[in-house]
């Protein structure tokens, strides 16, 4: 196995994993914390690609993508915790369960 | 000059949405107009443009693919920007006296974000259609579902905000599943355009995997059965306007990618039993969306519930379309995709307007719920009529947009041999009936105690109204807009991504 499919791997049980407790956990902080995990993976793999068919040098490309990507990350992820934050402030509560239905 | 109206598309309501954004409330409502019309304007501009010169591509900056990013349009794109265009002026028109009538502080508030967030959400809807880079279109996702959850959270109640949080996860997970899939793709072909993918794109491990995550993460984005947990609550607890966007427009964003990626990328890897998975998920959505529909109690829960399963129809296109091998298949997966299309026009005008009933009703009785609609047939009649004009386009009675949508639907099901779906469609019909009844029938009967109704501007009415009569008048000019639909013949399977 080659260095960069190790890389590649990784990323994906990042990425799994990440899925796993957005999925399993009711607390929202951790919910957002299990998406950036996620996020994680899916940039661990596209960063890892960047030398699969490069000798000397790695495909710029995928690191373009990256940073766009880690900018969308990063904006997405300071809006959920905003929301988090205002959740908190109005019910007192800081989960999601199924008895938030709408009223 | 026509090959600057696709930037300026997306231009202009983004540049309406930052001078909203900086300006007092009155500005924002004016500038929110002027760029609403102004858009609708580029857009209709460049049907004119596309129908005489067909399919067109612009290089952003100067730089071609595969370096640089296209935009490029045709008939599904521009189909797709046209409802947007109509669906978005008339709630733009709505949300004027909408907010206009409130003055409590928190409704205060809402009003002044509203007009910069929908303007920013026209802009990446626009971006999202006339896009051909899968990276890009990434992007534009995430703005879409942040502005979309913006808008659902603009009151700040309790119910709204869990219910932005719920949309809000589900929009950024669907989005990194989407990004999976794009990393596969680039990992493979070294390229994200959509053109040179799909013409470099070969059947196998690597394409199935990437058609897989990608699908997965946009039918969770469309809201798909049985990853509609989301909508229900996040459409139903949005204010008038908003739920209507929502309903209308931005679910079908995605569904739109769904549809491109499958003809214009995967189309050498869709097998059979991938379509008929999307045609079962179809048949799940109309059934659970509609019984769940007959349950409610409230009636912007009893929409939202038929938003989902009013999407299924939608979804009938896959397992036809992967039967591309047969003789004639071409006919009629172009005719199951003009179908599937003219369902998500006809469904966003209905459902448009029946939310923007809905406002009325939560406007003008404080209550939405059904209980409280008995005599309002007598007291609201232009909404009560409005409601069910739309009632009949969803039903998919003659002549509504809605009928000819199923009509078409159900003769491409049954050309391609697969006639099981067609029980399914007809049966939807009579359920929506069951539903649209539900609110019908106690409007229509006599009340018992005349609780004074808060008045009702009469543009609020209108806007609903107006866009009633459009979802059964589309019914009557179909072919008309199918022929925008087919320019650069976007259901073209066998032609290898239609270039």
């Amino acid at each position: 196995m080659s260095q960069y499919q190790f890389y590649s791997l990784a990323g994906m049980v990042l990425f799994a994993l990440g899925l796993h407790a957005l999925v399993i956990l009711p607390h929202i902080l951790r919910k957002i914390l299990s998406i950036n995990i996620m996020a994680g993976g899916v940039f661990l793999f596209l960063i890892s690609i960047a030398a699969r068919n490069f000798e000397d040098f790695p495909d710029p490309v995928p690191q373009a993508m990256l940073l766009t990507g880690v900018v969308v990350a990063l904006s997405a992820t300071a809006f959920a915790v905003a929301l988090a934050r205002r959740i908190y402030t109005v019910t007192g509560r800081s989960e999601l369960d199924e008895e938030d239905r709408v009223p | 000059m026509s090959e600057t109206l696709m930037p300026l598309a997306i231009l202009l309501p983004f540049v309406g949405s930052l001078i909203c954004f900086v300006s007092r409330h009155r500005v924002s409502v004016f500038t929110g107009c002027v760029t609403a019309l102004l858009t609708a304007g580029t857009i209709g501009w460049l049907t004119y443009d596309v129908a005489i010169h067909g399919v067109q591509v612009y290089a952003l900056g100067g730089w071609s693919a595969p370096l640089g990013i296209h935009l490029r349009v045709d008939g599904l794109a521009l189909f797709m920007m046209i409802m947007s265009a109509i669906v978005g002026v008339a709630v733009t028109f709505y949300a004027v006296s909408y907010f206009g009538e409130h003055d409590a502080q928190e409704e205060k508030r809402g009003a002044e974000l509203f007009w910069p967030i929908w303007m920013f959400l026209w802009a990446s809807m626009n971006a999202l259609y006339l896009s051909g880079d899968i990276f890009n279109i990434y992007v534009i996702l995430e703005i879409l579902g942040l502005a979309a959850v913006g808008l659902v959270a603009l009151t700040g109640r309790r119910a709204v905000l869990v219910a932005g949080m719920r949309y809000l996860l589900a929009a950024m997970a669907g989005s990194l599943i989407y990004l999976l899939g794009v990393v596969l793709l680039y990992a493979a072909h070294g390229t994200v355009d959509i053109v040179l993918l799909g013409q470099a794109i070969e059947p196998g491990a690597t394409a199935m995997a990437a058609m897989t995550v990608m699908t997965a993460g946009l039918l969770l984005k469309t809201a798909m059965f049985p990853l509609h947990f989301w909508l229900p609550p996040a459409h139903a607890s949005a204010t008038a306007p908003v739920s209507a966007i929502l309903s209308a427009l931005v679910v079908k964003a995605s569904f739109y990618l769904i549809l491109r990626l499958w003809f214009d990328v995967f189309h050498a890897t869709i097998t059979l039993e991938a379509g008929y998975v999307m045609g079962a998920l179809g048949t799940g959505a109309i059934l659970w969306g509609s019984i769940q529909a007959l349950r409610q109690a409230r009636v912007k829960m009893m929409i939202a519930y038929s938003t989902v399963a009013q999407l299924g129809y939608l979804f009938f296109v896959f397992p036809v379309s992967a039967d591309h091998d047969a003789a004639n298949a071409a006919t009629w997966i172009s005719i199951a995709g003009q179908g599937s299309l003219y369902q998500a026009l006809a469904h966003a005008l209905a459902k448009t307007s029946i939310f923007l009933s809905a406002g009325v009703l939560l406007h003008a009785a404080g209550s939405d719920h059904i209980d409280h609609m008995r005599g309002l047939a007598q007291r609201l009649p232009v909404t009560v009529f409005a409601m069910a004009l739309a009632g009949v386009s969803l039903m998919g009675l003659p002549p509504s947009g809605g009928f000819v949508a199923k009509w078409m639907t159900v003769q491409a099901v049954l050309a391609a041999g697969q006639w099981w779906w067609a029980p399914v469609i007809i049966g939807g019909g009579l359920l929506a009936a069951g539903y649209i009844f539900r609110i019908l029938r106690p409007a229509f009967s006599p009340a018992d105690v005349q609780e004074a109704l808060h008045p009702v501007p009469r543009s609020l009415e209108l806007c609903a109204l107006g866009m009633a009569i459009l979802s059964i008048v589309i019914g009557l000019r179909a072919t008309d807009l199918l022929d925008v639909l087919l320019i650069g013949a976007p259901f073209a399977i066998q032609a290898g991504g239609a270039l």
